[in-house]
């Protein structure tokens, strides 16, 4: 189970790569394996507006549906298209092809509530107790 | 009893094993007030032999002896001994819904099969493994429509089966959703220049019966053009399936979702059910689709199997973001409409078509004969509306001699000054000409 | 994001090896099954497995019909001989396990025994061919049997009327949250929430939610049931119904259900029954007699209608007084010696509407009646004794071996998990597996949710204690094989025509149909 350091990370399992107001977002390491084989993932348009901590999108396995929660504000600018051909990359590679939107936000306060590697890791260990 | 197999002895076993003294006290959990202190008010219980005979005189009080001219959703075709004796193999008719596909490969492969002659009768690229009836698979099509375009106008025509618009309508009241009814012309068609002038950016759908209920061949890519120029989408329902035998494929003309009933293959009319409702769509609904779906993978051995596939689409799933509550469907009613259709085949659903459209043809030349014209002047196929004079008298007459004759169309359309002697008969395979020709002399009296 | 049920796809692949012992004498066993092929892909040009009238002469649809609406002959549809459809569907048959084979105790499903009189009888030409829209004078034995059935069936679950037309139990609940917003609406208060407990089948959330309700879970207690303080803290005035499965799906009655009910009922809402675990109280207690307002039978699982892989069902919804203005038509209603068909909403103008086409499934109405008649109101009773005593015997037997989540008595069904077997990375999954070799169709696994790695059993009262002593048998097997040799359970099961499917790869790469030179690798 692997919780890369550069990333931030939410409750819902979420993970954000910052980069100025451009932030990406995709699921957990953790996530994936929970959810097993993802065989569709149903992600926004670009030029969707999200609201953090709701759902922008949906992530299935074969017998499981996950709602996918925006863990900022803002505008949806990149889609990851091919991961409606291969939604297996979700779970061969979640923190880098994996990835599912990039947002640009207008609430860069908002990152500031999530989790670190350390904390995520933490989190992740409690819930499993 | 029969089909309780406990013996004193067995009870009393088992009544130990559980460490109870008797049956009741299992029952502890229920409240003593709650508890029906007395029998069911029920017939008291009887046996085999005299149920068939009970059986058998309240059937014999439904007059069953002559086929029926009456169609109007239902029809009555000449289903082959091989299909039923087929379908009551214990293996087919008493296993469950194939949750555990090692052991219901028979199943699993048969809804295969059944989906891809709907696919192959209707022309487009996915089907469902059935809906419960031709009715509600029209109306699951329209929410469908009104998901998939985000829109919530739905126009139908007035020639479509009036069960099937009230079903809809049934549906649709929570919903919010608005239904525009076109009317039909003196051809039997839908209006199209009406159809046109209703059809805009809030129309999710446009309805069109294929053949309508007045049995006619209705102007259906007209109207899935009209419906695609407004960006909505082009539902055919479709109440004799035979017809798709000689009927250009919905999905060739334009249709996107072609729904109906397969009651005609395998099916009797059985008093109007039950009947497997078939949904067919173009390959990017397919979230949107409602039902259980069959799909095609290998086993770990790496041998092609079947399994219900798509899941998260229903409601075990995803509950109160299913696309429907669809779960039991009409699976033995498919099955047989499938055995049927193999049976069939490519040369004998020709035949078949060909031959409804000549009983039907035959039936309109020998009401002709008789005196009586045809209401529309539309094209039909085994089914048409013809002036009677008085349909219900017609009725009445002739059901007093155990025959069905046809509905009075008045009773479906009051409105209409003009359906007021028109009396809605098909002819079938199942009717031959000598009955057919006795059948018209009868009407005229 | 975790899976609330402890099911995971990596499950249905299962694994190689893993030297399984040779079962006993009553287990599966080696038997001549064959392979087929698809009907598509046999045959061969020219050949038909039917036997018509010829076409006559004169009756070329071209000559009405514009040639651009005709169809030549479907490529594609088979071309085969009869005697090769019966084989085929014959060898398909084969591959199936059904209740004529053996033990199917699915939990909430009650699978028991289908009568063979009640085919026969549902074949009588008199009741197959009949059509629907035959002159009322004409169908006065159809519509006599639905009378019949109706009033048996209403006070059977205690109720008024009983609607007769809903296909299925999932369109009766729809029918029944349907009447249930007619009612608010009537009253000048729509509402907009519906409480659902989290041991609720599926369907019932989906039906609160194609009418447009907002539905509220409520949690069942550590005892597995429903208490009043959750619902009277969830229940307002903008609650338009609470719908309860009694017994719940964990085989537990609701033994707080009157006090529920009056909770709900003071603050104006109603509540629906789901009525698939109604073998458990036929004759014993009655949904109407409880406080429930509204509820739907579901005819394929109390009544013995076959199943036939998925359907036909039929969902018949026993209402309340208050309910009653707003049924569905038609009713079939007696007048004097005659019966007749209500199907003109002038006569009922508060009626929700239509539900389907015609009148409802009428061949399973001649069984379910037929089942009825042959019981009487002592062997009706005697269904529900009988299939707790099943239920509670298996719970006795297998208890210790298999881990009980709930302490709590259960009636016809009992569910259990696979914690005792976890430690040795056996799951639920494999249990189920490895009982098809021993010769019996698993229980529901997976559901209700609140458990993990749930394993819900229901036996019916038409399995006999020796069918009975050899699931036991089978399973406590199971549970030694989980300890000693877990690679066993891990490839089941390798009895039937196919090994462990691999469903991922039929979610992602759907192939739906067939379509010429299909290959599936």
């Amino acid at each position: 189970m692997t919780f890369p350091e550069d990333l931030q990370y939410t409750p819902d399992h979420e993970w954000t790569r910052v980069q100025g107001n451009r932030v990406t977002v995709g699921i957990t390491d953790f996530a994936q394996d929970q959810l097993g084989d993802v065989v569709y993932v149903e992600l926004p348009d670009v030029g969707d507006v999200v609201k953090k901590g709701e759902a922008f999108g949906v992530v299935e396995s074969t017998k499981a549906v996950s709602d996918l929660f925006a863990p900022v504000s803002g505008k949806v600018v990149e889609v990851n298209g091919p991961l409606a051909d291969a939604p297996e990359t979700v779970n061969e590679d979640p923190y880098e092809e994996g990835w599912m939107i990039v947002v640009e936000t207008t609430s860069p306060q908002e990152l500031a509530e999530l989790m670190d590697a350390a904390t995520y890791r933490k989190f992740v260990e409690e819930e499993q107790e | 009893m029969r089909y309780h197999p406990h013996t004193p002895g067995d009870v009393r076993e088992m009544l130990d094993v559980c460490g109870v003294k008797s049956i009741d006290e299992l029952f502890r959990s229920i409240p003593e007030k709650l508890r029906l202190a007395r029998p069911l008010d029920v017939p008291p219980a009887t046996d085999e032999v005299s149920l068939l005979s009970e059986f058998q005189r309240l059937a014999a009080r439904n007059r069953t002896e002559h086929p029926p001219f009456v169609g109007a959703g239902a029809y009555a075709h000449h289903v082959p001994p091989a299909v039923d004796q087929l379908l009551l193999r214990g293996e087919f008719f008493t296993a469950y819904t194939p949750y555990q596909p090692e052991i219901a490969q028979g199943t699993l492969q048969a809804l295969f099969e059944w989906q891809t002659f709907v696919t192959l009768l209707t022309g487009l690229e996915i089907s469902n493994a059935s809906m419960y009836d031709g009715a509600t698979a029209t109306a699951e099509a329209v929410l469908l429509a009104t998901r998939a375009t985000s829109r919530g106008k739905v126009v139908v025509s007035a020639a479509l089966h009036p069960e099937y618009r009230k079903v809809l309508a049934t549906y649709l009241a929570s919903t919010g959703d608005e239904i525009v009814t076109m009317p039909y012309g003196p051809d039997g068609r839908t209006d199209l220049a009406a159809l046109e002038a209703a059809v805009d950016d809030r129309t999710a759908a446009v309805v069109i019966g294929y053949p309508n209920f007045f049995g006619v061949v209705d102007a259906l890519p007209e109207a899935a053009a009209i419906a695609h120029r407004g960006g909505a989408l082009a539902i055919s329902s479709t109440a004799e399936a035979v017809a798709l035998g000689l009927l250009k494929a919905p999905g060739e003309l334009g249709v996107d979702v072609a729904v109906g009933t397969m009651q005609s293959f395998g099916n009797g009319v059985n008093f109007g059910g039950p009947a497997p409702g078939f949904l067919a769509i173009r390959e990017g609904l397919i979230r949107q689709m409602p039902g259980r779906v069959a799909g095609a993978t290998v086993d770990r051995t790496g041998r092609r199997g079947f399994v219900l596939t798509l899941s998260t689409r229903e409601q075990h799933i995803r509950r109160d973001k299913a696309t429907s509550n669809i779960c039991t469907n009409s699976g033995l009613a498919a099955l047989a409409a499938t055995i049927h259709l193999s049976l069939l085949g490519k040369n004998g659903l020709a035949h078949l078509a060909r031959l409804n459209f000549a009983r039907g043809k035959q039936l309109r030349d020998a009401m002709k004969r008789a005196g009586f014209g045809l209401r529309f002047t539309g094209p039909t196929f085994n089914e048409a509306a013809f002036e009677v004079g008085d349909a219900g008298a017609v009725v009445e007459r002739l059901a007093s001699r155990g025959i069905a004759a046809g509905v009075p169309l008045s009773r479906w359309y009051p409105e209409d000054p003009k359906m007021k002697g028109a009396l809605l008969s098909v002819a079938t395979e199942v009717h031959t000409p000598e009955l057919i020709e006795l059948f018209a002399q009868t009407v005229k009296g | 994001m975790a899976n609330p049920t402890g099911w995971k796809p990596s499950m249905e692949r299962g694994a190689e090896g893993g030297e399984a012992q040779e079962l006993g004498a009553m287990g599966a066993t080696r038997g001549l099954v064959m392979e087929e092929a698809l009907v598509f892909e046999q045959g061969s040009p020219g050949r038909v497995g039917v036997s018509l009238p010829p076409v006559p002469a004169g009756t070329d649809p071209a000559a009405e019909i514009p040639a651009e609406m005709l169809r030549p002959e479907i490529p594609g549809m088979p071309e085969m001989a009869e005697l090769e459809v019966v084989r085929h569907f014959t060898r398909l048959s084969q591959w199936n396990w059904g209740i004529d084979t053996g033990f199917y105790p699915l939990g909430s499903c009650t699978m028991k025994y289908n009568p063979k009189s009640s085919e026969a009888l549902a074949r009588l030409p008199g009741f197959a061919g009949a059509h629907p829209l035959l002159p009322t004078s004409m169908s006065q034995g159809a519509l006599e049997l639905i009378f019949k059935l109706e009033l048996a069936l209403s006070e059977i679950a205690g109720f008024p009327a009983t609607v007769m037309s809903p296909a299925a139990g999932a369109q009766g609940e729809l029918s029944g949250l349907m009447m249930i917003r007619a009612y608010h609406v009537s009253r000048g208060t729509p509402r907009r929430k519906v409480l659902i407990p989290d041991t609720a089948h599926g369907t019932n959330p989906a039906s609160a939610a194609l009418n447009g309700y907002a539905t509220v879970q409520l949690e069942s207690g550590p005892d597995g049931r429903l208490h009043p303080e959750t619902v009277a803290e969830a229940m307002d005035e903008d609650v338009a119904a609470i719908m309860i499965t009694n017994p719940n799906t964990l085989g537990i009655f609701e033994s707080h259900i009157a006090e529920i009910a009056a909770i709900v009922h003071a603050k104006g809402g109603l509540v629906y029954g789901d009525g698939a675990n109604f073998n458990a109280v036929l004759g014993i207690a009655r949904p109407g007699d409880m406080g429930f307002d509204v509820m739907q039978y579901n005819l394929h699982k109390t009544f013995a209608t076959p199943h036939g892989g998925g359907g036909p069902g039929s969902g018949p919804v026993g209402v309340a007084e208050a309910l009653v203005p707003f049924m569905p038509l038609p009713l079939v209603v007696k007048e004097g010696e005659n019966f007749r068909l209500v199907t003109d909403p002038r006569e009922r103008p508060r009626t929700i509407g239509k539900l389907r086409e015609f009148w409802g499934n009428m061949g399973m109405f001649v069984r379910a009646w037929a089942l009825i008649r042959e019981l009487g109101p002592e062997g009706l009773r005697r269904v529900a004794e009988l299939a707790v005593l099943n239920a509670n015997y298996v719970r006795a037997r297998l208890q210790g071996q298999f881990n009980l989540p709930y302490a709590t008595d259960t009636l016809h069904e009992v569910v259990f998990d696979d914690q005792l077997q976890k430690d040795g990375g056996v799951t639920t999954m494999d249990v189920a597996k490895r009982l098809i070799d021993h010769g019996s169709h698993p229980p529901t696994v997976y559901f209700p949710l609140v458990v993990h790695g749930a394993i819900m059993i229901e036996p019916t009262e038409t399995e006999s204690k020796e069918t009975l002593d050899q699931f036991v048998g089978a399973m406590l097997a199971i549970a030694e094989e989980a300890k000693a040799n877990p690679e066993a359970l891990k490839s089941a099961p390798r009895k039937p025509i196919r090994a462990r499917l691999d469903e991922t790869r039929a979610a992602r790469k759907p192939v739906l149909r067939w379509t010429p030179g299909m290959k599936v690798d």
